[in-house]
């Protein structure tokens, strides 16, 4: 601005020197602390669970005494969460496309179930059994994933249909009677890998809590590091854009109900090593508690957001409450109490960390 | 018009007439459970329709898909209403959304039983038909006692059902704290006593799922735990789990209600020490004679004196008898067991 147009220039160039010449800019809008929360929270969607979780954990070590805050309670909260965090893996995958599955749970007790009543009282190889039940959760997968790209219904109304037909289909097979813990260490019990202990000192970690965690992590790295996984990101942000930026979206979703429907099979596995027992009434409820723990993991309903491990996070704070809770004596209605009450908080601060973006 | 075409039309005609008067006089009755794929309920079918075939009626049985489906049982009693019934036996999935349309049916004539759940309140029916909860909860809280010897040292588990509380919930677990020899608070009410013996009450769902961690969260308040009561068997063979995770499996008694083959078959191998049996079939197949008795001359069922139901009997299953309460073996009860 300091310096004057020549002289030499013509007419109506001597007006320029009057004229605003700084570019084009966003106004830098003097931020608040809590904007400044608001943008980093945008920027680390698990931060928010993680902090929950560490400051649960240590409230908790305060309220319910020092039962509660050892090697032994720590690690038998992440057994207990076991069967739900390797739902909430597969839940939390369709939620990042802004779908859902309510048949997650479904799925992986009719994978128990087939696996279960062919090694034990069909005498079918526990390898090839449980092979057989990996199919089964990738078909069931297979047809979600169909129901919602060629015949485009909305995942709510497949899973919700999908969820009745598994669940009925499991009763069916199994005549709503379990397989007995006795009867599978007798003939199968392969099928209890995932329950065998490891101890270390009061720490009490089986190789189910280890498969939990190792499923996040792979998770994580697909999602993150590979062409795959940005591009279900992308589906879940805008669909039509993903779409016109070559990523066949059709093909990669019904890829995603099958990656769903492969590690509720897996899930299946773990559960058998968990309950003892298989079990076709147990989980009924499974899928929704899928769902609490990846909302409250802090992966948007809304697709597009969130990271994978945010979903391990949201059912360690689950079970971190509902030990904590029990541990200080609090009833069990209480419990469902605390819990739907994460639920709404959950969402609410997500609604509120997606407004850094309009 | 020929001779033989007469006869002929005479005959067809008498046989049409006898028909109708077959059709009138068959008595038809319907059966309306929860579901039909949970054992228990496939067994009391079995009652039913031996009960029907052995009395020569017409037996029309119903179900809803889950269990609480009240819906499909409200449309179920209404037509056992349209097709004449006599009577109907139902295990209502809600003991009060249900009363409306049994109103309606005993209006019509029909004879009303509630089986093995009573309806709230339960003259809502004509006549119930369950196990004495309260006396299944009672007998093995006695075996347990018994068994135990001195009960002074003992650390309880109380593994229920769901935060609902229904009353088979409370009749159980207070029926086997009252057996145990624990004074019980109010009787419709869980986890209100004050015993120091009583470790805490957790939740199961009635399944091994939810057995197990409840199991485990009840040995986290207190490692000790020698005696688990448990709402039903598959949450008691979840229970057997924790402990054997724990190392714990021979410190404790466990016992629990019900009579399904599996649970018999956990009492044989000692995982179970106790459970006692209920008897789906013999609510049906009474049930049935109730309404054959009823439509041939209009005699309502008797309860059991001292109840406001009729008691189908409860039966302790244990390979360890102990005196003063009567009991059957496990192979004794696996040709009884249902499912």
């Amino acid at each position: 601005m300091a310096d004057q147009p020549p002289e030499s220039g013509q007419d109506f160039e001597q007006t320029l020197g009057a004229s605003d010449t700084s570019v084009a800019e966003f106004k830098d809008r003097p931020h608040s602390a809590l904007s400044r929360v608001q943008h980093l929270l945008h920027g680390n969607p698990t931060l928010v669970p993680i902090i929950v979780l560490a400051v649960a954990i240590v409230a908790f070590g305060f309220i319910a005494g020092e039962r509660f805050f050892t090697p032994f309670n720590m690690t038998l909260i992440m057994q207990q969460v076991s069967i739900i965090g390797i739902l909430a893996a597969a839940q939390s995958l369709v939620i990042i496309t802004a779908g859902i599955d309510l048949s997650v749970a479904a799925i992986m007790v009719l994978v128990s179930v087939v696996t279960g009543k062919l090694a034990v009282d069909y005498g079918v190889p526990t390898g090839f059994a449980l092979i057989i039940g990996f199919a089964v959760g990738i078909a069931a997968g297979l047809m979600n994933g169909l129901l919602v790209t060629r015949v485009k219904l909305p995942p709510f109304i497949v899973t919700l249909g999908t969820w009745n037909i598994f669940f009925a289909l499991n009763l069916w097979l199994s005549g709503a009677q379990s397989i007995r813990s006795q009867d599978i260490d007798a003939t199968a019990s392969g099928l209890k890998f995932f329950g065998t202990n490891i101890i270390l000192g009061s720490a009490r970690l089986t190789y189910g809590t280890i498969l939990m965690v190792v499923i996040f992590l792979v998770l994580w790295y697909v999602m993150n590091k590979t062409a795959w996984g940005r591009h279900v990101y992308m589906i879940g942000d805008d669909k039509e854009a993903a779409e016109m930026a070559g990523i066949r979206t059709d093909r990669t979703l019904v890829q995603v109900y099958m990656v769903a429907g492969f590690i509720c099979a897996i899930g299946a596995w773990a559960s058998i090593g968990r309950v003892g027992a298989i079990s076709p009434q147990s989980f009924y409820e499974g899928n929704l508690s899928s769902i609490t723990a990846v909302v409250i993991g802090g992966i948007s309903l809304f697709g597009g957001r969130g990271s994978i491990l945010g979903a391990l996070f949201g059912a360690l704070i689950v079970g971190v409450f509902e030990s904590g809770l029990r541990l200080a004596g609090v009833d069990v209605l209480w419990q469902v109490f605390a819990t739907g009450w994460l639920i709404i908080i959950a969402v609410a601060i997500d609604q509120w960390i997606r407004e850094v973006s309009t | 018009m020929t001779k033989t075409l007469k006869i002929a039309l005479m005959g067809g005609i008498a046989a049409l007439a006898m028909g109708t008067a077959a059709q009138a006089q068959e008595t038809t009755a319907c059966l309306i459970t929860k579901t039909d794929t949970n054992p228990f309920f496939v067994m009391m079918r079995e009652g039913a329709t031996e009960a029907a075939e052995a009395a020569g009626i017409n037996l029309l049985t119903y179900a809803g898909a889950i269990d609480g489906d009240v819906e499909a049982q409200v449309a179920a009693v209404e037509t056992c209403i349209a097709a004449g019934a006599s009577g109907i036996l139902i295990t209502p999935s809600d003991s009060r959304a249900l009363a409306p349309v049994v109103g309606q049916a005993r209006e019509a004539g029909l004879l009303v039983i509630a089986l093995d759940t009573p309806f709230e309140p339960a003259d809502t029916a004509d006549a119930t038909f369950a196990t004495d909860n309260f006396l299944a909860g009672e007998l093995i809280g006695k075996w347990a006692a018994a068994t135990m010897g001195d009960t002074s040292g003992a650390r309880i588990a109380m593994l229920d059902l769901n935060a609902s509380e229904v009353s088979v919930d409370y009749l159980r677990n207070n029926g086997f704290l009252q057996g145990f020899g624990i004074d019980i608070m109010d009787p419709t009410d869980i986890g209100d006593e004050t015993d120091e013996r009583i470790v805490g009450n957790d939740v199961t769902n009635g399944n091994e799922e939810g057995g197990r961690t409840a199991m485990e969260n009840l040995l986290q308040l207190d490692p000790n735990v020698n005696v688990v009561y448990t709402i039903n068997e598959p949450a008691a063979a979840g229970a057997y789990e924790a402990l054997r995770a724990f190392g714990l499996e021979d410190q404790a008694l466990i016992v629990s209600v019900d009579g399904g083959c599996p649970g018999v078959q956990n009492v044989a191998e000692g995982v179970i020490g106790a459970t006692s049996m209920q008897f789906p079939l013999l609510m049906a197949s009474l049930g049935m004679d109730a309404i054959v008795q009823y439509a041939k001359d209009g005699s309502l069922p008797e309860n059991t004196p001292g109840l406001d139901f009729f008691n189908t009997g409860v039966m302790l299953v244990t390979d360890q008898p102990v005196d003063g309460v009567e009991s059957i073996t496990s192979v004794e009860a696996l040709e009884l067991c249902w499912g």
